[in-house]
């Protein structure tokens, strides 16, 4: 965590600004994102709020003070993206309209940045008494967002290891969360994910009310535990956990058999997560009835991300009629589980970014037991994390005992294919360094009316859904509403 | 005769931070097509040490909170039996946080000193939370050739005169980021900061590995040479990356 905390800058900074300063940054800021996105240098999603935070501190804080319903954040390793929309999309069902970040633009600059496209130049939130800030904030950028947004509701997905080369080891990461809730406001509600210990255990911290999503139906358990575990370990005893039941990494019905602490009973609760006609479907318990979502994403993580979104409309007291409808219209968010058509062949893109997602996806494609045509990029920019190590960690074995077609690519992609090499892949995989090329290789492998999985990291996300938009049906990322 | 090696994993569900197991992996398909067979034994905290029931030590590296309770558990018990291992020429890998532990002692950002195993004449220093890590791409010159590889560690580390380096530090940090050396080797035993994982993407070191255990065990030995090319591709990969935007190594 960096040093030199949010915590000396005073509160609200910004209702002192001037109101002349304010519009100054506003317009600044503004421009810069038009600049931007006129010089195709990305969606100008981070750089307005950047500019003109730098020129009037606090704006952010100021513009978020005029929610009329308030901010809910959703922070974790994985899962914020796709819970965030499914929380907007609740919310919209509910009425009221909802101000999300850009996907992935969740530093403060991107925060502010959303912040600042829903007000006028003169700082004034249109439509402000109906606005519901809903921003995906990255887990080392908690402190400060609470600090600016004082939100109503702060969501925790799950915390694994994740860009160690950023981000510093993990347990640095809990203790930045812990220290933001133990410095937070009484009346912002906590929603935890009961079944990671890690996350579980903030409750101890939280200092309003608490409310635990998880999964009961003990059906969906693996039969052996993967290596990407991150929570073995009681921080409280040091006991080893025990698990009745191990959904995937280290998140499941745990129990820590020295001091007796164990996952703690979900207010919301899924008691079966099930397939059915191509959508995933979980019926779930909460303390004001039943419920039944139904999302078009497959993979557990996606039964996880649809139980946070529920308990977070939950917690902002919205009914349940609107939270299964709002789940229900959720989309894959950008590049998450996102689908393309392009030369007669869908495209379907599964963002990779760390052990424990990757191998979410892994398992996710696994299941699909028909040949199947891949590719995949690595890159290993500031973003993805400069280290490739952690390609180690992800169970590449899950699929390379299948039959299937494999193009490989991204600025590592040598590391990738030597990693299958090590995964017991049969035929070498195919390597092909160009982003560009990879897909043209990987379209004409796959068959006409064929699928193919792409499965990048952040980079190469980015790079391989420029190609794809280029190339098939989907708008630019900045064009979505 | 089939072969067979036996391997030592030390505590690898506490030391597996940064895909250390990579090297589990790398080693045993390595063995497996010279056909010799690797066993693997996992030890974990409290597990006993015999020192002449292995023939390769591998340790990984952890957070700090993992690497107080391994100390406290090599002191009581498991050090001695590594000490005795090395000298009698047990080959070792200790990678970050196992390789800090294998030095003498490592004095935490708090202050306070884990004490190590000593298979190395070499000790830690943490410069405290607020210091700058050592993170980065990295390449080294070592006597087989050219070891690449990923450093992230907080802790400085020096060699006394009873160790000499592994390698000499050409991009990245490497031990200290002062006097260019990287790792440390004492008899058969090497440390080393080199993530990667280190042993996939370094086939050469990898098989000189092999060779110093297969050797203490069944004399003058030649290892079958293998098809390196997707090992090759990426050591190379690695290199062209540590030679574009890794720090230059200080001397």
């Amino acid at each position: 965590m960096g040093s030199g905390g949010p915590a000396s800058r005073p509160r609200l900074e910004g209702v002192r600004l001037s109101p002349i300063r304010r519009s100054a940054a506003l317009i600044a800021g503004r421009a810069a994102g038009f600049a931007s996105r006129a010089l195709r240098r990305g969606g100008g999603t981070a750089l307005p709020g950047l500019v003109a935070e730098a020129l009037a501190p606090g704006l952010a804080a100021y513009l978020a003070s005029q929610l009329g319903i308030g901010s809910l954040i959703v922070t974790g390793t994985n899962g914020k993206t796709t819970t965030a929309r499914m929380v907007a999309g609740i919310a919209s069902t509910a009425g009221l309209r909802p101000l999300p970040n850009r996907s992935g633009s969740n530093l403060m600059r991107g925060v502010a940045t959303a912040l600042m496209a829903g007000a006028d130049l003169r700082g004034r939130l249109r439509d402000g008494p109906r606005r519901l800030g809903v921003f995906e904030v990255d887990e080392a950028t908690l402190p400060q967002a609470v600090e600016a947004l004082r939100p109503r509701v702060l969501v925790f997905t799950n915390l694994f290891r994740d860009q160690l080369d950023r981000y510093g080891e993990v347990d640095s990461v809990a203790a930045g969360w812990r220290r933001t809730l133990e410095s937070g406001a009484p009346s912002t509600a906590v929603v935890l994910n009961a079944d990671d210990p890690s996350v579980a255990a903030l409750a101890d911290v939280a200092p309003g009310e608490v409310l635990y999503y998880g999964l009961d139906d003990a059906s969906a358990a693996l039969a052996c535990a993967e290596h990407a575990a991150d929570a073995r370990w009681c921080p409280s005893c040091g006991s080893e956990y025990r698990y009745a039941a191990l959904f995937y990494g280290h998140v499941g019905h745990w129990l820590c058999p020295g001091c007796s602490r164990s996952r703690p009973a979900p207010q919301v609760r899924a008691t079966t997560v099930g397939r059915e006609g191509g959508r995933t479907v979980i019926d779930v318990e909460t303390p004001v009835g039943r419920l039944s979502l139904s999302l078009a994403l497959s993979g557990l993580y996606n039964a996880y991300n649809a139980l946070a979104a529920a308990a977070a409309g939950f917690a902002l007291g919205l009914n349940l009629e609107a939270i299964g409808e709002g789940v229900a219209s959720a989309t894959a968010a950008f590049g998450r589980q996102e689908s393309f058509e392009v030369d007669g062949r869908r495209v379907l893109v599964l963002l990779g970014k760390n052990p424990a997602g990757l191998n979410q996806v892994l398992r996710t494609i696994a299941g699909d037991e028909t040949e199947k045509h891949l590719l995949f990029l690595l890159n290993d920019g500031i973003a993805d994390g400069r280290d490739v190590s952690w390609i180690w960690d992800a169970d590449f074995e899950l699929l390379a005992s299948q039959p299937g077609a494999w193009v490989l690519s991204g600025t590592r992609a040598e590391d990738l294919a030597l990693r299958l090499k090590y995964a017991g892949l049969a035929t070498p995989a195919a390597v092909e360094p160009d982003a560009e090329a990879a897909l043209s290789r990987a379209l004409r492998e796959t068959p006409p009316g064929g699928l193919l999985y792409v499965v990048p990291t952040y980079t190469a996300m980015l790079r391989v859904r420029e190609l794809l938009a280029r190339r098939g049906r989907r708008a630019h990322y900045w064009e979505e509403s | 005769m089939r072969k067979v090696l036996r391997l030592a994993h030390l505590y690898p569900r506490l030391m597996n931070l940064y895909g250390d197991r990579g090297n589990i992996l790398c080693l045993r398909r390595r063995c497996e097509a010279r056909d010799i067979e690797l066993v693997v034994e996992e030890l974990e905290l409290g597990d006993p040490l015999d020192p002449a029931a292995h023939d390769l030590v591998f340790i990984g590296g952890g957070q700090d909170r993992e690497q107080r309770r391994i100390a406290e558990d090599l002191a009581a018990g498991k050090g001695e039996a590594l000490r005795k291992a090395a000298e009698d020429g047990v080959a070792m890998l200790a990678v970050c946080g196992g390789y800090q532990l294998f030095g003498r002692y490592y004095r935490t950002g708090a202050g306070d000193d884990l004490p190590g195993v000593a298979v190395f004449d070499a000790w830690t220093m943490h410069p405290g939370e607020g210091a700058r890590r050592c993170i980065g791409d990295v390449a080294a010159r070592w006597e087989g050739g050219t070891l690449v590889g990923f450093e992230n560690h907080g802790g400085r580390t020096y060699l006394g005169s009873g160790a000499r380096p592994l390698a000499r530090v050409e991009r990245g940090y490497g031990n200290n980021g002062e006097d260019g050396t990287e790792g440390a080797v004492h008899r058969n035993a090497y440390g080393t900061y080199l993530h990667g994982s280190l042993l996939p993407k370094n086939p050469r070191f990898t098989d000189h590995i092999l060779r110093l255990a297969l050797g203490r065990r069944y004399g003058q030995v030649e290892l079958a040479p293998l098809s390196d090319s997707v090992e090759e591709a990426a050591h190379a990969a690695a290199l062209r990356v540590a030679q574009r935007r890794a720090r230059v190594g200080r001397r």
